[in-house]
């Protein structure tokens, strides 16, 4: 069992009344690919917040890296390791590629508290070294976020996880916004990802992608998870009637 | 969010001059303007704006002119430095004229001296004035610490209660010129002790000015405080998620634009030698026009603060234009509206031209 990276018992999310995520368990294994799919407000995007400490889950226990952890902010979840590629891509526009791969732990050459004074140096090479790392193509990095494209603002979004060493990479719906080239771009990234034996929770809509890229795939349906499939043992169709509620697992019966 | 529509098409990366300098556009209009008052004076008045016609002194400038439009800005340049970095973090700061106030009345209550030509100080503020004539340090520190408690209040209720930073820095405009004016009921305080006057005496608010200037260019520009600064205002949420105390840093933003306005507040008192409750009235918007002419966005995450002083710049050649061309100081008001609306449609137009090519 110690191949384990992440494994979450119980966890469960309230807003007030709302029960956003219920009695979640979870595994993944080193190098796994994992999808996560369901239909908007099925719990994915919960899940994956809690996950990352942008909110606290209000009951639960997840163990990273075989120790218990407790994430109070993004920080600390990255700091353990969870490299996160949000929805919303979390990118500043009127900054550069190095600048919004290194943001808010910026590489220092002289410590002055709030105005030490950056590595402007150390964290291009290091951005080059990442672009390499993954595959991804940026003509120039010095150009702000705001004059690229959707594909390329992805692209750097991915290229970030990529540049620390993390032992978990997870993706919040990736391609959601791209064009058909740019979306094999980032899933070309992701079977970069894949060889490399990263682990990866990828959370997407696209059936055919998820068929493309994963090993598992686990099923979210009214903050419950109801199906944990193999890729080999399942269909599109199998995993659509999980999603809509047509069928539910055997081991989950009882969740529902 | 909205980011992610901007179309498909990768755009070449535009790395021409305009991109390493953005402030070009602000300093060709300086230019512009300069050469404009030069050519109005050749041709209207027989004089020449920017250059020395005087045969009594050497020089190839108008040295005195040049010195009267960066001096005359000087102070409330100071101000716009505090300003252009809260505009760039995506906030706005609506106290700072008030906040000269307050800190020039408080601040110049502990610089006095106790004796005038022989009798107590007739605008003493404390009575009973024989531990007046402190050391300069203790009304500076005094300032300091006006600065601290108005910036760290502004902060605190802009990063905490979440109201808009134009609502809690208006709170803080009012209540600010109120303590102004509550100190001495309204009366000025004068007499300052002769190191206060040496402060903001000559061309020492050029000085002053300048140096904040390059010591916050360079903030701005090599540190993580102005990464962080430009993070937050171009996309908070991308900010946050990355782990920026984005609380903490809005606090420190608004204390230094507050500290900012604090020593501006000491400048000025010591160079008029006095202190009076209407001091500062109008500061923090002729501030926030110069951080916009020069280019800062009010929508946070862009600007510089070569930009504010190039604004800073052109404010003065305006007001010096003007008087050079005897021109009634109603014009220069009026103009200087003009040109503030002007610049932020520039702006806009920059900012749409730019969205629909991307």
């Amino acid at each position: 069992m110690n191949d384990l990276i992440l494994k979450i018992e119980g966890l469960t999310k309230y807003y007030g009344g709302v029960h956003a995520l219920e009695n979640v368990n979870f595994e993944l294994r080193k190098g796994e690919h994992v999808a996560i799919m369901g239909d908007n407000g099925a719990g994915k995007s919960t899940f994956v917040r809690q996950l990352t400490g942008v909110e606290q889950p209000t009951r639960g226990k997840i163990v990273f890296n075989g120790n218990e952890v407790v994430f109070r902010s993004p920080i600390d979840a990255r700091e353990a390791g969870i490299e996160t590629v949000f929805q919303n891509l979390a990118l500043a526009d009127d900054l550069d590629v190095p600048s919004n791969l290194f943001l808010g732990r910026e590489k220092i050459l002289l410590n002055l508290g709030p105005f030490s004074i950056l590595d402007f140096k150390g964290m291009r090479a290091a951005t080059e070294a990442a672009l390499k790392r993954t595959a991804v193509k940026i003509p120039d990095i010095g150009n702000m976020i705001r004059n690229m494209s959707g594909g390329q603002r992805q692209c750097v979004a991915i290229a970030r996880t990529a540049t620390f060493a993390s032992k978990l990479i997870i993706m919040d719906e990736p391609t959601a916004a791209l064009g058909v080239q740019e979306t094999l771009q980032v899933e070309n990234i992701i079977r970069t990802l894949k060889a490399n034996g990263e682990p990866l929770i990828l959370i997407s809509h696209n059936m055919r992608q998820v068929f493309d890229l994963v090993d598992r795939i686990i099923v979210f349906r009214r903050g419950r998870i109801v199906a944990n499939l193999r890729k080999e043992e399942t269909s599109g169709e199998d995993v659509v009637s999980y999603i809509t509620g047509a069928k539910t697992g055997a081991e989950f019966a009882e969740a529902v | 969010m909205a980011a992610t529509q901007a179309g498909p098409i990768s755009r070449e990366s535009d790395r021409s001059l305009k991109s390493k300098f953005p402030e070009l556009n602000v300093l060709i209009a300086l230019v512009v303007i300069v050469a404009t008052f030069e050519i109005l004076g050749r041709v209207f008045m027989g004089d020449s704006f920017l250059f020395n016609t005087r045969t009594d002194v050497t020089g190839l400038f108008n040295e005195q002119r040049l010195q009267i439009i960066i001096l005359q800005v000087s102070i409330v340049g100071i101000i716009a430095v505090g300003v252009t970095q809260v505009i760039i973090s995506g906030g706005i700061d609506l106290s700072s004229g008030s906040v000269v106030g307050a800190t020039a009345m408080i601040a110049m209550s502990f610089a006095q001296v106790s004796m005038v030509n022989g009798s107590p100080n007739p605008t003493a503020v404390f009575k009973g004035t024989e531990w007046l004539d402190l050391p300069v340090l203790v009304p500076l520190i005094i300032a300091l610490g006006c600065g601290i408690i108005a910036g760290v209040t502004n902060g605190a209720l802009v990063a905490y209660t979440r109201i808009p930073p134009f609502i809690a820095t208006l709170g803080m405009m009012v209540t600010a010129r109120g303590i102004s004016k509550w100190i001495t009921k309204g009366k000025p305080i004068s007499f300052p002790t002769e190191a206060y006057t040496k402060i903001g005496s000559g061309m020492m608010p050029v000085v002053i000015f300048i140096s904040i200037a390059i010591l916050f260019h360079l903030i701005m520009t090599y540190t993580k405080y102005g990464k962080h600064s430009y993070a937050i205002g171009s996309n908070e949420e991308a900010a946050r998620v990355s782990g920026i105390k984005v609380e903490n840093h809005r606090i420190l933003v608004y204390t230094i634009a507050a500290c900012l306005a604090a020593l501006a507040a000491v400048v000025v008192s010591s160079k008029n030698l006095t202190a009076q409750s209407g001091m500062g009235v109008m500061y923090e918007l002729d501030a926030i026009a110069m951080a916009v002419i020069g280019g800062v966005s009010l929508s946070g995450g862009r600007g510089s603060i070569i930009g504010t002083v190039l604004g800073a710049l052109i404010f003065g050649v305006i007001i010096s234009g003007f008087t050079f061309m005897r021109l009634d100081a109603y014009y220069q008001e009026m103009v200087k509206g003009v040109i503030i609306v002007g610049a932020v449609v520039l702006d806009q137009w920059r900012q749409r031209s730019r969205s629909l090519r991307g």
